[in-house]
């Protein structure tokens, strides 16, 4: 093992407007090692890849390749100093073949003509050295997600990397293709290359990696290793000492049924089922959290709840039937929504705060004069909300997208709860944004579920599954597979059902 | 995009007093809008300019001939009468593009609005307001009408509106073609100048300035004021901007993509029903193959663009074509070719979209730092 780093970052800075991504970066990848960076969402490990990669160049500090320091103006920058990336959402053209995805960009050949018998060698090479073996005449259409993701691998070390950034990339795979993957990544790193790995998965970063760079709120806080730090450590590192609890499951549930959901069915797109004959029952008081890798369903379910996507079975909210009701409709009727992706499902980004606010409610009589928008009082409204909430901005007329990514999320919360809903359905309500910003996020939802509210918890958080929750319902490949008490489950337990390999005992 | 947050929550004290409503922000863009639009007018003359000496001819006389244009009052009602149709036309579009539905079919619905208008109104004989309304209620209609195929089309069929509206033009033409030769046509006259039969003395809109100036330019500016208040300050107006900004954010909170949709091309159609009424009600008195004022509805989507679909930016973006289109026999005169005056309108057209686009941009950028500056002064006190 060489001593001179793979790759040195000093300390990297990088803003956008409104945001700082990235500040005092520090990073120290030994060569042939698999180096694990981790963080929650929004710590700014994107955005230090993007930097490593070429995507956009730092505001400060430097880059050092194999001890030499560089200046990436863009991706091809990076790959002529070796590094290649595989990003978690693959850039292949289905219709092409393996081969020709693999060489898609490098073609070997003299004159424009492709050379394909010597790519094919190459390529065969490359594969015997990761061990790894693809059909490489098949259109990449008909290979599933792992095979993919390993077409993505060879094609990067087809245009010589000898350093790999792989961005989450076991967020789309199941459980068998992760083992696949880590296998190919030993081969890789035995065979001279270094792996940057970028998880929020604490069990295969401590399983797979070498060394750990943990990143918290735009910087590197701690390096460390899998051999000197467990799993509840790792975490305390990620969200920081001041880690605030999603505790607080004094609820008291009422008998009064407010959510029922009856055998809820939605089409997916390739005929099969994205939820199939999901049933919930939540009561007043009470929080049902929905656990699941992402993609198993989720999404639909609460859309289908929402009424955005056609569905069959029963939906009532305290007693009436809303099956076949609008989404306005069912808002009218007390369903309230925190949606997925604030950004495409939430938000009007170049609309004023007060706009923002205003969407969804516009019909309140409240909010209106005659036909015309009572604009004084839903801004006045805005400002009680960012007061209440504790939404940082200058005022209510900044434009969405001016604010930081926890404070249009307590803007929407604020939106939403101010309705005062019987039922909530919250999808990853903290996300990617801030500690402070996510305990003020929990505690609203708390208070509002003390008054009586019915809440359907989505999170692919389990700490705040485990703490908020009053019974966790597991969702694997569109099914409800598992009804899980909290008090009884530790978050691995709960992991090991996401990924179905407790399906067979699901109670 | 990483999502930190660059302030510590600090939900009051500090912050109270930055919370002060403030309009500053909407002031400061129109005005931007405004001078830009300004700039990139001013780099079209010049690029006109040297366009105009390239090809030989004297690019100060030409400004001379426009400056001397300005100050005639004949000239400046011609602009003014010019303007008018293109005022409705670039509405149409504009009410469309509230929420990026591209309405590119305004040709088709004006010219089937002004022959069903027409006809209508050769029949009709009434007392002279409800003669006139009357036949501004069938421009409407009509023109909705026809929009509304395209509406039909996209939230049945989910055919794109910007096929179905160019096709629908085509057809338009044939079918106007059909109904006029077959059962409209005025037969007692003869030779090119054939028409529907001419409309009663009681349904003409009389002129503002007689001969120079229709009474339809005042109507153009009232439809131009309830556009903006529709749009701007109803309720209806901002699902309508709401459906523009994201389309999946507006459903997601109960906004019906559909019945917005099919609202929206039926106003835009019933806007683009008008296009043609100043020569209906004010100038021929009938529809007329050759009569009857063609292309206003491409103009229109080069209007909106210009006006950036702001009512005020689309009655300036009008009168400014107005005015270049009555300088071009002016220009003729100075030996400016007519179509040098095309192209310049072309040019002013594509320097006001980039120009405008790069101040956005830069626009975007500064509020955002100052939003960051503003709090980070407010937590610091």
């Amino acid at each position: 093992m060489s001593s001179t780093p793979a790759v040195e970052l000093r300390g990297i800075g990088k803003r956008f407007p409104g945001v700082i991504a990235n500040y005092n970066v520090d990073l120290n990848v030994r060569a042939g090692t698999i180096h694990a960076i981790v963080g929650e969402n929004g710590a700014g490990k994107s955005t230090l890849m993007k930097t490593l990669y070429g995507m956009q160049e730092p505001d400060s500090g430097t880059i050092s390749v194999e001890g030499a320091e560089r200046r990436f103006k863009s991706p091809s920058d990076a790959i002529n100093a070796g590094i290649g990336m595989v990003h978690q959402h693959f850039m292949l053209a289905d219709n092409l073949t393996v081969l020709e995805n693999i060489i898609l960009g490098s073609e070997p050949g003299r004159r424009g003509i492709i050379d394909s018998k010597q790519a094919r060698t190459r390529i065969e090479e490359i594969m015997s050295a990761i061990s790894t073996d693809l059909d490489l005449d098949v259109p990449v259409s008909e290979l599933g997600v792992g095979e993919r993701q390993r077409v993505e691998i060879v094609k990067v070390l087809f245009r010589g990397a000898r350093i790999l950034i792989l961005d989450e990339p076991t967020a789309v795979l199941v459980p068998e293709e992760v083992d696949e993957l880590f296998v190919t990544l030993s081969s890789l790193v035995n065979d001279g290359a270094t792996v940057i790995f970028i998880s929020h998965k604490l069990d295969e970063v401590l399983q797979v990696s070498n060394d750990i760079t943990v990143m918290r709120q735009g910087t590197t806080v701690a390096e460390t290793t899998p051999g000197s730090i467990d799993r509840s450590g790792l975490a305390e590192l990620m969200v920081g000492s001041e880690l605030p609890s999603p505790e607080g499951r004094t609820s008291d549930i009422k008998d009064d049924v407010r959510l029922n959901v009856e055998n809820l069915t939605v089409m997916g797109f390739e005929g099969r089922p994205a939820v199939d004959g999901a049933s919930i029952t939540i009561r007043s008081g009470e929080i049902v959290g929905i656990a699941g890798v992402e993609g198993n369903g989720q999404y639909e379910l609460c859309a289908a709840l929402l009424g955005l996507v056609p569905s069959t079975g029963t939906v009532t909210v305290d007693g009436a039937d809303l099956t076949k009701a609008t989404t306005r409709q069912r808002h009218d009727a007390g369903l309230a929504y925190i949606p997925f992706d604030r950004h495409r499902e939430g938000l009007m980004l170049n609309a004023p705060l007060w706009e923002n606010t205003l969407l969804g409610r516009e019909d309140e009589d409240q909010f209106g004069k005659g036909p015309l928008v009572d604009a004084a009082s839903i801004r006045a409204y805005t400002v009680d909300i960012i007061k209440r909430f504790g939404v940082l901005t200058p005022n209510e007329t900044t434009p969405a997208f001016a604010l930081s990514g926890g404070n249009q999320q307590k803007l929407i919360v604020g939106r939403t709860l101010t309705t005062n809903p019987g039922v909530l359905v919250a999808a990853h309500p903290t996300r990617g944004i801030d500690v402070g910003a996510q305990a003020a996020v929990w505690d609203e939802i708390r208070r509002a579920r003390d008054n009586g509210m019915a809440v359907l918890l989505v999170s692919a958080d389990l700490e705040e599954l485990l703490g908020l929750s009053d019974s966790i319902a597991v969702m694997f490949d569109g099914s409800i597979t598992a009804t899980l008490n909290p008090d009884d489950v530790t978050a691995s337990e709960l992991g090991s059902y996401m990924t179905g390999a407790h399906e067979e005992v699901a109670s | 995009m990483s999502e930190t947050a660059t302030a510590p929550s600090r939900p009051s004290g500090p912050l109270a007093k930055i919370l002060t409503p403030s309009r500053a922000s909407g002031l400061r863009t129109s005005g931007t809008t405004l001078a830009s639009s300004l700039i990139a007018v001013i780099i079209a003359l010049g690029i006109s300019a040297v366009m105009l000496f390239i090809t030989g001819k004297d690019p100060v006389t030409a400004l001379t001939t426009i400056i001397d244009t300005a100050q005639n009052t004949d000239k400046l009602l011609e602009m003014m009468r010019r303007a008018t149709p293109l005022i409705f036309s670039a509405t149409a579009v504009a009410i469309g593009f509230k929420m990026n539905i591209f309405n590119i079919g305004v040709e088709g619905q004006y010219l089937f609005a002004a022959l069903m208008a027409a006809e209508a109104g050769s029949h009709l004989s009434l007392p002279g307001p409800l003669h006139v309304t009357a036949i501004l209620v069938v421009a409407l209609i009509s023109g909705a009408a026809w929009a509304g195929i395209s509406a039909f089309l996209k939230v049945r069929k989910n055919i794109h509106e910007v096929i179905s509206t160019i096709m629908l033009n085509y057809i338009a033409l044939s079918f106007i073609q059909w109904l006029f030769n077959s059962f409209f046509r005025d037969d007692s006259v003869e030779g090119l100048n054939i028409k529907t039969t001419i409309i009663e003395e009681s349904g003409r809109l009389p002129d503002l300035v007689e001969g120079r100036l229709n009474s339809m330019f005042i109507i153009a500016l009232i439809v131009v004021a309830i556009f903006w208040v529709v749009v701007y300050r109803s309720t209806f107006g901002f699902k309508l901007r709401a459906s523009g900004y994201n389309a999946t954010a507006a459903s997601t909170a109960g906004i019906s993509a559909t019945k917005m949709t099919v609202i929206a091309l039926l106003l835009s159609g019933a806007v683009a029903g008008l296009v043609a009424m100043q020569s209906v009600l004010g100038e021929t008195h009938a529809y007329g193959p050759s009569a009857t004022p063609i292309q206003l509805g491409f103009a229109g989507i080069t209007v909106a663009l210009l006006g950036r679909n702001h009512p005020v930016g689309i009655v300036i973006a009008a009168l400014l074509f107005g005015f270049l289109d009555s300088t071009s026999a002016q220009l003729q005169l100075a030996d400016v070719p007519n179509s040098i005056v095309k192209v310049m309108q072309a040019i002013i057209v594509l320097t006001v979209v980039i120009v405008n686009e790069a101040a956005v941009r830069r626009t975007n950028i500064k509020t955002a730092e100052r939003a960051r500056a503003e709090l980070a002064a407010g937590s610091g006190a």
